[in-house]
């Protein structure tokens, strides 16, 4: 398959992972965060960690927009779709995630009237087919979806239709980042940069990484060999004692990525003034509402939203886990009461959740070679 | 609907209510078909009910679908399919074409299967109340004398076989259902994989230690299911299991993992090390089977579960499949 086979090559990979050998100094612990959900995913679904040596130690950063959403914006959504008349759509990310009364899919098992969509357009032309109901498009996701999101309430607005309208959850990615460099328990040495987002916002938006926090920071595609290469790229930068942006994922992103995208952004979406993130509290200016202009398409006016907030179970340990301070497993709930069956964290959710694809694809593996070691 | 998926949820709702209120005492495992003994002579005994959407899809169609499922549940338990039951439930309002292109395609399947529709049943219930149709089929079989399937005789140094490429009726069906405006050459491979049965049977039928068609939840959810039952591990080899570039595109895109999406027509075999390249050549020497292969094997460790090593040196735990699977886009 074109674009994924010469990425999966053995050989090169071999080679690339005898070179971080090389590199990395034995003496020195190396504690690198992939900020990307998907990255996270990747370093699991190809079990990169057991051919990388034991000290480079990878953090699953807050890039999952899944595990990153608290848990009363589900309630507020799902409300609002619990009105006779309207569709709540949503990509299949989203269908798992527990509200305070149970997911979508357990709402729509109960009656509503609950969609998988792929894009958001095909939000829209559920509102097309559907002109007496209502279709709310639950929006979600980094600058990665953030653009088509914009596009599809343009196209809306052109159309004059109106029986569409977005609840919008767009974050962004920056303002997390940032978040993460200045609480007091941080301990990374570099970054692995988010590829998607990266191909709309481009490399730019990280300089100061590179410059106030002297951390270096590769922007990374999502094979095998991007991450070995992006990880080896890092390590030449730390044994230099460098701190740069650079960007591995050149096939596809732009040091000023997507000005067409970044446009259309910037049409439809203003910055809030603060979000909750789950897990981490309140940010500053982290996530995107609908602008004046969008009014009419944007559920949080159209309807009465109840604004509610719930707190995180006080034994799930979500924030220390998103900061990189405890691996999944250390939560006191993980794999007994929060697994991806019966998930009480966001991280559990989604398969790009760190604790999902700790538990998914490595942590039996642990448990069940620590169980069975030869006494 | 999770419990319909054929991944955990199932497995609980029939282990923690089916099982202790209807099969008593019998505590074997669960297999996809059950044996009975009538006067002496063992029977096998199964039953399956089809609800799928869209009704017909690229090489297939709910009413063959009917017949081979569980035509192919009594294979894989060692069984020649003697007859069939079938009930139709019918929403009010299907047109009769519809109805008679089904009961034509199962005559088909049921005629290429060589297998007797012997008797069924029909109801209607009113508009809205079922998707167009539901079919239930219900059949008896013959054991074939020579095996003998038992999770309980797996051990480590057992030889995984599967007949070919997988995922292609899950994908095929996600893209019928036309929501994803993807396309791709693709088709169900639904059939019978009783032939697969005969073959591995006439060159390896004592060697036999356990066999299934992974439907839904995949050969993952088959082969955890396996691993749990015996208590060894299922170790694969990522590189040797085929997938066509199709599914394997779809899946990429979707976020989906091909040994969690549902086949039809495929089978997988578990066989004592010795008689493996036998029963391997027999696979591939029957139609349909040009592609098996051998994609990994039983092991002490990791008791209980499926680990796959990918072509890297890495390796990763694949477990059952939670739920239906849903795409991931962001």
């Amino acid at each position: 398959m074109k674009y994924v086979d010469e990425f999966r090559q053995p050989e090169l990979i071999r080679k690339t992972a005898e070179e971080i050998r090389r590199v990395a100094d034995p003496a020195r612990q190396y504690h690198i965060m992939e900020i990307c959900g998907g990255h996270t995913h990747a370093i699991y679904r190809f079990g990169l960690k057991d051919i990388l040596p034991e000290n480079i130690d990878l953090i699953h950063g807050p890039g999952c927009p899944v595990c990153v959403l608290p848990m009363g914006r589900i309630d507020d959504g799902l409300a609002i779709a619990s009105r006779p008349g309207v569709i709540f759509a949503a990509f299949g990310d989203m269908m798992r995630v527990p509200g305070t009364h149970g997911s979508p899919l357990e709402h729509k098992a109960r009656g509503m009237d609950v969609r998988i969509v792929y894009s958001p357009s095909d939000a829209l032309k559920l509102a097309r087919q559907n002109p007496d109901q209502h279709v709310m498009f639950f929006a979600i996701g980094f600058e990665t979806t953030a653009p088509s999101t914009a596009l599809t309430l343009q196209r809306a607005k052109k159309e004059g239709l109106r029986n569409f309208s977005v609840f919008c959850n767009h974050v962004t990615i920056i303002p997390a980042i940032r978040a993460i460099l200045d609480s007091p328990d941080m301990r990374l040495d570099g970054f692995i940069g988010p590829g998607h987002v990266s191909t709309v916002i481009g490399c730019r938006p990280y300089e100061w990484i590179a410059k106030n926090e002297n951390k270096p920071i590769v922007i990374s595609g999502f094979e095998p060999l991007d991450l070995l290469q992006s990880i080896l790229m890092l390590l030449r930068q730390l044994r230099a004692g460098e701190a740069k942006v650079e960007n591995q994922y050149k096939r596809v992103v732009t040091w000023e990525g997507n000005p067409a995208a970044l446009r259309a952004m910037a049409d439809v979406f203003q910055l809030r003034p603060y979000f909750e993130w789950r897990g981490m509290g309140f940010i500053p200016e982290s996530a995107l509402s609908l602008r004046e202009e969008y009014a009419d398409w944007d559920a949080e006016r159209r309807f009465e939203v109840p604004g509610i907030r719930v707190t995180d179970p006080k034994a799930a340990q979500c924030g220390e886990v998103l900061r990189g301070v405890l691996k999944p497993a250390q939560c006191r709930l993980f794999g007994n009461e929060c697994t991806p069956e019966h998930p009480v964290g966001a991280l559990m959710v989604s398969a790009e959740g760190s604790c999902a694809a700790y538990f998914s694809y490595e942590h039996r593996k642990t448990e069940l070679t620590t169980l069975n070691a030869p006494a | 609907m999770a419990h319909g998926a054929g991944g955990k949820a199932s497995r609980r709702l029939i282990e923690g209510l089916f099982v202790p209120l209807l099969c008593g005492a019998s505590n074997g495992p669960l297999g996809d078909a059950a044996v009975v003994s009538l006067d002496g002579t063992r029977l096998a005994i199964t039953t399956d009910s089809f609800v799928v959407k869209p009704l017909r899809f690229s090489g297939g169609s709910i009413g063959e679908l009917a017949v081979n499922g569980t035509v192919n549940d009594l294979a894989v338990a060692g069984a020649r399919t003697e007859a069939l039951v079938v009930t139709f439930v019918l929403e009010a309002g299907l047109s009769t074409e519809i109805l008679q292109a089904e009961v034509e395609a199962m005559a088909a399947a049921a005629a290429k299967a060589g297998v007797c529709i012997a008797g069924g049943d029909t109801k209607v219930v009113e508009h809205g109340k079922a998707d167009s149709m539901y079919i239930s089929t219900a059949g008896i079989g013959s054991l074939i004398p020579e095996v003998s399937v038992d999770p309980a005789s797996v051990r480590a140094g057992d030889q995984i076989l599967l007949s070919g490429p997988i995922g292609d009726h899950g994908v095929t069906i996600l893209l019928a259902r036309g929501d994803l405006d993807l396309e791709a050459d693709l088709s169900s491979d639904t059939r019978s994989v009783l032939p697969f049965v005969e073959a591995i049977a006439r060159v390896a039928g004592p060697s036999i230690r356990w066999m299934r068609d992974p439907t839904r939840g995949g050969v993952a959810t088959s082969l955890n299911e396996l691993a749990r039952d015996c208590r060894l591990g299922i170790v694969l080899r990522d590189d040797q299991i085929p997938v066509r570039d199709a599914v394997r595109g779809a899946c990429e895109l979707l976020g989906l993992d091909p040994l969690h999406i549902a086949n039809e027509g495929q089978f997988l075999a578990v066989i004592a090390s010795e008689a493996a390249e036998a029963a391997l050549h027999a696979l591939r020497q029957t139609p349909g089977g040009e592609q098996a292969c051998i994609i990994g094997e039983v092991q002490e460790q990791p008791a209980g579960a499926v680990l796959v090593t990918t072509r890297y040196g890495g390796t990763r735990i694949v477990d059952m499949l939670v739920g239906d699977p849903l795409p991931r886009i962001c």
